[in-house]
Parts: structure tokens; C-alpha cells; sequence
């Protein structure tokens, strides 16, 4: 395997941890005024991933630093051509980021009902922009020869990237419903499993519509195979929430996931951003990667990096693996 | 404006602001760090409650650090993509390494330390300090080498018009970024002194709790520290200006708005007069003679070049116009302007200079005025400290707004050691979008940042008023020192 395609596998991996993650991060967010009934129920949410989020999020991070290192140019265009909807990611993520570190910072229901908004409103912003940029990168922007956007800063937005939006907002949910019905014991817990029963047949309709979208218009064999077993990891999610299964059913999420970014970033290759203006003009693997010294130097950097991160985020997980309950929330203190 | 402007607007407040909070979180991490191991080593209870205080700032703090860097990593790419398309293959590879080296560390094994004081043992929860503390650290210099790249690039060969890496070492132990490292990480720890000095100052002269003997000990770790801070800032900063005169000398130039070429060339302490003006004659300053030779060389006499000088040799080489491309916009055939702003940039070198050292005395008349027992009456001491604390923040932005606008009209400026064609005007750089675009998240990414800002101040001042009882949980019976023991309490010792 050249290492062009190595590190092709190696952004598709990054983003799978980072839906992976954050598609929980993002669902329980999603979620927090469904779910959470008073302050206390709100924050038990909130600390289900207390921990972790930040580290979750470095994920994206690493993507983009990734891309930026083995293909610039994949980089530098798609950041560029969907300028709009990675903006108000970002002001989506910043908002997120800074309302878990400050809610609980000062003792009063207004202040916390702003924050608990940021964190609502951040985290289906966010999701839907994630979803966009992902699905605009599969589906392609009007590029010219240089790889710059052409037509209006609106290029992303059409019905077929927004299919994204939707598609990830909708795992989110169903993902986010489930997590918490792994880490959240009582009460709490069998409203989040059976809102993950109930939501789960609409939600998951538009990544499989999406999927579908994809394979219709770029698929092979192969990625035929993954959308099947994408399919039936979500069937089979499904059927472990029913059975009182948390841990089967979330396991079964991940290989969703997993099936989900091979069917897309698999339907992709050859090329990383496509033009819809002229094939001649769509970025390819080969046609926008680093030098092989560089990938050379990255994928020893990868190899020792990627997993240590593993087994250090494991330890973390392990760390705090406890289900927490209203009665596990110790009082509000501020100063 | 058009969309050069914008941008390079967008990109400074971005990072300046970004740049408040960095600063802090390096100094104070490792400060903390320090503190939490002075606890465990000795089991002193002072050295919790200062871990406890000065930690729960820098939780405050880190939150809008983090925030604001997620834009940085994007926005190269967003308002600068042929500056990323140019430059992807070396200046990407630090940035991959900072995230995969340095921000999963510090994300992972912050959210231990937040959350692990009664999950952990002391040990391991003390080691999750350090590694937060040191990864911060290493994120510094792994950025610090990039951004030193576009000041002097190394380590580089010429590929079909585009610089393409030949050896990472050479990008990592740059000359510029080996200089430019303990800069900024010293700079960092005067922020953090700063901040030491100010609040523990305060708080001990107001005399209000039983706790007197967090504050001395917060105030003269702090004062130490911005002592040492400053003569490594000394130092560094020395070695810096020699590797300016070699390497840029078109900001050596500016920094002292040096019109011709001197030999020996004098140090010019203050300036009457608008130093950007055209004529040379226009402008008063006091100067010390010789010592900007020094500053360049070690020597009384060396000669240093002016910029009327350097214009002409940049003419020679690297042209007098803009290329005729319509992509440059409204620079498209014209003059390149080879002289940074100078205003900008001999004010900014001084502001630096100035507040840096002012920084320090007051660190020092601080130790000095709690030397043995004493406590301050005078209501002018806390006014000092607190007004001290603004000062490296600012030496840190004057210092970096120096640093970046003296490179201009560049973005990677040329190495008169380097290969041939590793350049990049900043005018090149910029994406082909629309200045709506800009527009928009200039506009959006100011207010947003405004806001936060005004939310931090808030949320710090109420926590530093809030003292040491605000930090403790009152209602838990092993509030002095958690028996990091497994706990089976219900209530978890930290929730959001």
C-alpha cells in the first residue's frame, strides 16, 4: 500500500473516531432538555462525558491537522469552499466548549438556563455543520482548476450535503440516547433507552438515505458490502436496546459508524474533494498529498501517536466507568 | 476593504486574543503542577488550598484557550489556502505533530485531573498534573517551530515551484524557533508570576481570611518566578535580535525605524515624532550609542543596514511590482511595499521591552515589601500588583505584533542563507473566496470573542474575591486533604 492511500485511511480514521465520540457528545447535548427534566437530571447528563468531551473533540482537530499535513490541498479547498458552514461550526463548537466549563461556575437558574441553551443550541448547530462538511467532501463543490471554489459562499448548501446534516444529527441522537443509557443508572437511564428505541427507526433513515446516495452515485462492490453491514449493525443496535443490552448496542453503534465512514471516504477514492463543475478539476489522492518524505516522517509520528492516544482515552474511559445517578451530584458550590 | 485585509485583520485579533490565554495556561499549569507536588511530598495543607485556588483559575482560563485555538487550526486553511497549498508540506507536519503529541495529551489528562481527585491515587493524579502541565509545553513548541519556519524557512528543497521538506529535523531545531521557544515560554511564566503577585498580593493585604499564609506563598512564588522569567526573557531575547540581524534584517531595521545604514549603528531608547513618516529628518530620538551594533553582533561596530537600503537590495531580488495576476486584487501590478509598519513595529519593540522589565521590578519591590513577616498597609501596593498583572499580557501581544507584522509584506520570509524561491508574499497567500465571507467571520468571531472575554473577567474576578472558601467544598468532612483513597461516597467530589 503506497503511503498516499495509507494516510487516505488514516483522515477516514480520525473522522471515524471523531463521529465516534463526539456523535455521543454531540446526542447527549442534543438531548438535554428531553432528557433532563430539572437541573440535577441535567447535569448528571452533562457529566456522563464531563471527562472526556475535550479530548473527544481533539479528534477533529487531529483530522484537520492530518489533512492539512499528508494533502494540503484537500485542506486548503474544502476548508475554503465551505467556508459558511465551518464557521458556524466553529462558533457552534466555542459556545459548546466553554458553557460545560462555566454552567455550573456561578448559582443561578438564569445563568444556567443560558449555558444549558449554548449547549443545546451548539450542539445540533455543530452536528448538522459536521455533517455538512462531511458530506460536501464525498459529494463535491464547484472547484476550478485550482482548486479554489467557484459560484456563491452558498455552494455547500444543497439538499443532497443537508441529507448529511441530518444523517449525522440523527445518529447523534440515537448514539447520544444510547450512551447514556450505558452511563446513567435509575430513572434517567430507562427514559434514555427507551427514547433510543423509539427514535432510532426515523432517525437512523437519513444516514441510510445518505449511504444509499452515495452508493448509487460512486459505490463499488465493496462499499455495497459495508452499507449491508452498516445496515445490519443498526438493526442489531436496535434489537440489544430492546433487549435491555447497553454495552452490545452501543458496540453495535461503533461498527455503524465504522461502516458508515468506509461506505463514504470508500465510494471517495480515488479522489478526496470532487469537482462538480468537471472531473478534470477533482482533487485526487495522488494529486494533492505531501511529499513522500513527509508522509514518511507523519506516518512514523502516526505510528507511535495514534496508539498511545488509544490506550490513554481507554484509561480515561476505564477510569470513569461508573453509571452516575441524581444521587451521585454533589451540591452546587460557587464562591 | 478587500479580502487581504480582512484576513490579516481576522488572523491578528484572532490570535492576540487567542494569545491572552495561552500564556496563562502554560505558566500557571506548570506552576499548579508544582504546587499539587509540593502537597504531596510534604502533606502541608497551605499547599492543597493553593493548588485548589490557583487550579480552578486555571480551569477559567484553559476553557477559552482551547475555544479560541479550534479556530486557529482552521482558519489557514479557511482564509489562507494558497499560503496552505504553498507551505502544506512542512508547515503541516508540526501542526499534525502538535495535535497528535501535545493536544490529546493535554485534553485527555486534563479531564483527569478535573475529575480524578477521588478516583485516582494521589500519585497518578499528581503524574495527570504533569502531563497536562507538559504537554502544554510541548504544544508551544511544536507551533513555535511552524510559525518559525515562516520567519526563516529551513530544512527545505524547491519541487515544481513549491518548497517540499528535506529533513524534519532541521525544521525542528531551527535556529529561529530555538530562540524564539524559551521567548515565549518565559514570557508565559511572567504572565503567570504576574498573576501570582497580583492576587496573592491582594488578598494579603486585605487581611481578611486565616489564610495569610496561602497568599504569602502564592505572592513569593510568583515574585521568584517573574525574576528568573525575566532574566531568561533577557537572554533569549538577546540571542533573538542577533538571529534578526542575520536572518531579517528588514525587521532588525524597523524595530529601531532606522532609516540609513549606521556603522556603528546607535540604539535608539525613545522617538519624538511619527517614525513611519517619509522623511527621516522628521523624527527626534534618544539614542545610545553603539549599543544597537552590539545588540546585532556583540561588537561597538558593527554596521547595521537601514531601510532605505534594504528596499533596494528587496527591489533586486525579489522585484519592484506585484505580478500583473488579477487573483492579487487591488495589489495586482503594483509596488510592493518592502517596509513594515513602522510605527507598529518600533513601538511595539519598546512596549515589550518597557512593560517586560516594569513587570519585573514590580515583582521584585513586591518580594521586597513582604520580606521576613511584613504585610503592606499602603493602599498603594495593591493597586501596583493588580495593575502589574496587565503588564506581561501586554509585553506578551506588543511582543508578537512586533514579531509578525516585521516580517511584512512576506508570509514566509526569504532565507538570505536559504534555497532560492522559498518566499511567499502575504498579498499570495490569501484565499480566492469573497470579502463577504471574511466579512462575516471577522465580524462574527470579534463579537463572540468580546463576549466570552467579558464572561471570563467576570467569572475570575468573582472566584478570586471568592478566595480559598470558594474553591474548598465546606460540606465534606475530609476537606483538607482527600484520602485518595477509592471512595464509595454517592457524591462525586467534582461534577459540572
Amino acid at each position: 500500500m503506497s503511503l498516499e492511500i495509507l494516510w487516505f485511511c488514516i483522515v477516514a480514521l480520525f473522522f471515524t473516531g471523531y463521529l465516534f465520540l463526539e456523535g455521543f457528545d454531540f446526542g447527549v447535548g442534543m438531548l438535554l432538555p428531553v432528557l433532563g427534566r430539572n437541573d440535577t437530571e441535567r447535569r448528571v447528563l452533562i457529566n456522563t462525558i464531563g471527562p472526556v468531551w475535550d479530548g473527544n473533540e481533539v479528534w477533529l482537530i487531529v483530522g484537520g491537522g492530518a489533512m492539512f499535513a499528508a494533502f494540503p490541498g484537500w485542506y486548503a479547498s474544502l476548508f475554503s469552499g465551505a467556508y459558511v458552514p465551518l464557521l458556524v461550526l466553529l462558533v457552534a463548537l466555542i459556545g459548546r466548549g466553554v458553557a460545560f466549563e462555566y454552567r455550573g461556575k456561578v448559582d443561578s437558574p438564569r445563568w444556567r438556563r443560558t449555558w444549558d441553551r449554548v449547549i443545546i443550541i451548539g450542539s445540533w448547530v455543530a452536528t448538522l455543520g459536521v455533517g455538512m462538511v462531511i458530506a460536501t467532501t464525498v459529494l463535491g463543490l464547484p472547484l476550478d482548476a485550482h482548486g479554489n471554489r467557484v459560484g456563491s459562499p452558498f455552494e455547500a448548501f444543497r439538499w443532497d450535503t443537508m441529507l448529511g446534516s441530518l444523517g449525522v444529527a440523527g445518529f447523534a441522537l440515537v448514539h447520544g440516547a444510547a450512551f447514556l443509557s450505558l452511563k446513567t443508572a435509575g430513572e434517567l437511564r430507562e427514559r434514555a433507552r427507551l427514547l433510543a428505541i423509539r427514535i432510532m427507526p426515523v432517525a437512523m433513515l437519513p444516514i441510510v438515505a445518505l449511504l444509499l446516495l452515495v452508493q448509487l452515485r460512486e459505490g463499488s462492490l465493496w462499499t455495497l458490502v459495508m452499507l449491508a453491514v452498516t445496515a445490519v449493525a443498526a438493526v442489531v443496535a436496535w434489537l440489544k436496546l430492546l433487549a435491555n443490552r447497553d454495552g452490545q448496542a452501543f458496540a453495535a453503534l461503533a461498527l455503524v459508524v465504522v461502516g458508515a465512514v468506509v461506505v463514504l471516504f470508500g465510494s471517495l477514492y480515488p479522489n478526496v474533494l470532487p469537482s462538480t463543475l468537471d472531473a478534470a478539476n477533482s482533487l485526487t489522492v495522488e494529486g494533492v498529498s505531501s511529499s513522500p518524505y513527509t508522509l514518511k516522517v507523519m506516518t512514523w509520528v502516526a505510528a507511535f501517536g495514534a496508539p498511545a492516544v488509544l490506550v490513554y482515552q481507554s484509561w480515561t474511559y476505564w477510569v470513569f466507568r461508573k453509571r452516575i445517578s441524581v444521587r451521585n451530584i454533589p451540591p452546587v458550590h460557587t464562591p | 476593504m478587500d479580502v487581504l485585509q480582512l484576513a490579516r485583520w481576522q488572523f491578528g485579533i484572532t490570535t492576540v486574543y487567542h494569545f491572552l490565554m495561552v500564556p496563562l495556561t502554560i505558566g500557571l499549569s506548570v506552576l499548579v503542577a508544582g504546587m499539587q507536588t509540593a502537597w504531596v511530598r510534604t502533606g502541608n495543607d497551605r499547599y492543597y488550598k493553593m493548588t485548589k485556588f490557583w487550579g480552578k483559575l486555571l480551569l477559567v482560563n484553559f476553557a477559552m484557550g482551547v475555544v479560541t485555538g479550534i479556530v486557529q487550526e482552521f482558519q489557514f486553511g479557511m482564509n489562507w489556502n494558497s499560503y496552505s497549498r504553498f507551505v502544506g508540506d512542512v508547515f503541516g507536519a508540526p501542526l499534525a505533530m502538535e495535535g497528535l503529541v501535545a493536544f490529546f495529551v493535554e485534553s485527555t489528562f486534563l479531564g483527569l485531573w478535573i475529575f480524578g481527585w477521588d478516583r485516582l491515587s494521589k500519585k497518578a493524579h499528581l503524574a495527570c498534573a504533569w502531563a497536562f502541565s507538559l504537554a502544554t509545553m510541548a504544544s508551544a513548541y511544536f507551533i513555535l517551530a511552524a510559525n518559525s519556519w515562516m520567519q526563516h524557512p529551513v530544512g527545505v528543497e524547491l519541487v515544481d515551484g513549491r518548497p517540499t521538506m528535506k529533513s524534519i529535523w532541521a525544521v525542528l531545531t531551527n535556529s529561529t524557533a530555538l530562540a524564539a521557544i524559551p521567548h515565549t515560554i518565559a514570557g508565559a511564566f511572567s504572565v503567570a508570576a504576574a498573576f501570582l503577585v497580583g492576587i496573592g498580593g491582594w488578598h494579603l493585604w486585605r487581611r481578611r481570611d486565616e489564610h495569610r499564609g496561602v497568599w504569602r506563598a502564592s505572592l513569593r512564588l510568583g515574585g521568584w518566578t517573574g525574576v528568573v522569567a525575566f532574566v531568561v526573557l533577557l537572554v533569549t531575547g538577546d540571542m533573538q535580535g542577533k538571529l534578526m540581524f542575520e536572518q531579517q534584517p528588514m525587521k532588525m531595521a524597523a524595530a529601531e525605524a532606522l532609516c540609513h545604514t549606521e556603522q556603528p549603528a546607535s540604539f535608539s531608547i525613545i522617538a519624538i515624532g511619527d517614525v513611519g513618516s517619509q522623511n527621516c529628518e522628521d523624527v527626534k530620538t534618544f539614542n545610545v550609542p553603539a549599543l544597537l551594533s552590539f545588540l546585532a553582533h556583540n561588537d561597538f561596530s558593527t554596521q547595521v543596514q537601514g531601510v532605505e537600503d534594504l528596499i533596494t537590495q528587496y527591489q533586486e531580488k525579489y522585484g519592484t511590482n506585484y505580478p500583473d495576476d488579477p487573483a492579487l486584487g487591488e495589489l495586482a501590478g503594483k509596488p510592493i511595499d518592502y517596509t513594515p509598519s513602522l510605527p507598529v513595529t518600533y513601538w511595539g519593540f519598546r512596549l515589550m521591552i518597557g512593560l517586560g522589565a516594569i513587570s519585573a521590578g514590580i515583582g521584585v519591590l513586591a518580594l521586597w515589601l513582604t520580606r521576613r513577616d511584613r504585610i503592606p498597609d499602603s493602599k498603594w501596593f495593591p493597586r501596583m500588583v493588580l495593575l502589574g498583572m496587565a503588564t506581561p499580557f501586554l509585553a506578551n501581544s506588543a511582543g508578537w505584533i512586533f514579531t509578525e507584522m516585521g516580517r511584512q509584506p512576506f508570509v514566509v520570509v526569504p532565507n538570505p542563507t536559504g534555497v532560492d524561491g522559498v518566499w511567499m508574499f502575504t498579498a499570495e497567500a490569501v484565499s480566492r473566496i469573497s470579502a463577504g465571507e471574511v466579512w462575516v467571520s471577522l465580524i462574527t468571531l470579534t463579537t463572540v470573542y468580546a463576549a466570552l472575554a467579558i464572561v471570563e473577567v467576570f467569572l475570575m474576578n468573582k472566584y478570586v474575591r471568592g478566595g480559598i472558601a470558594g474553591v474548598l467544598p465546606p460540606e465534606k468532612p475530609k476537606q483538607d486533604a482527600e484520602s485518595g483513597e477509592t471512595s464509595d461516597d454517592d457524591a462525586l467530589t467534582f461534577a459540572y
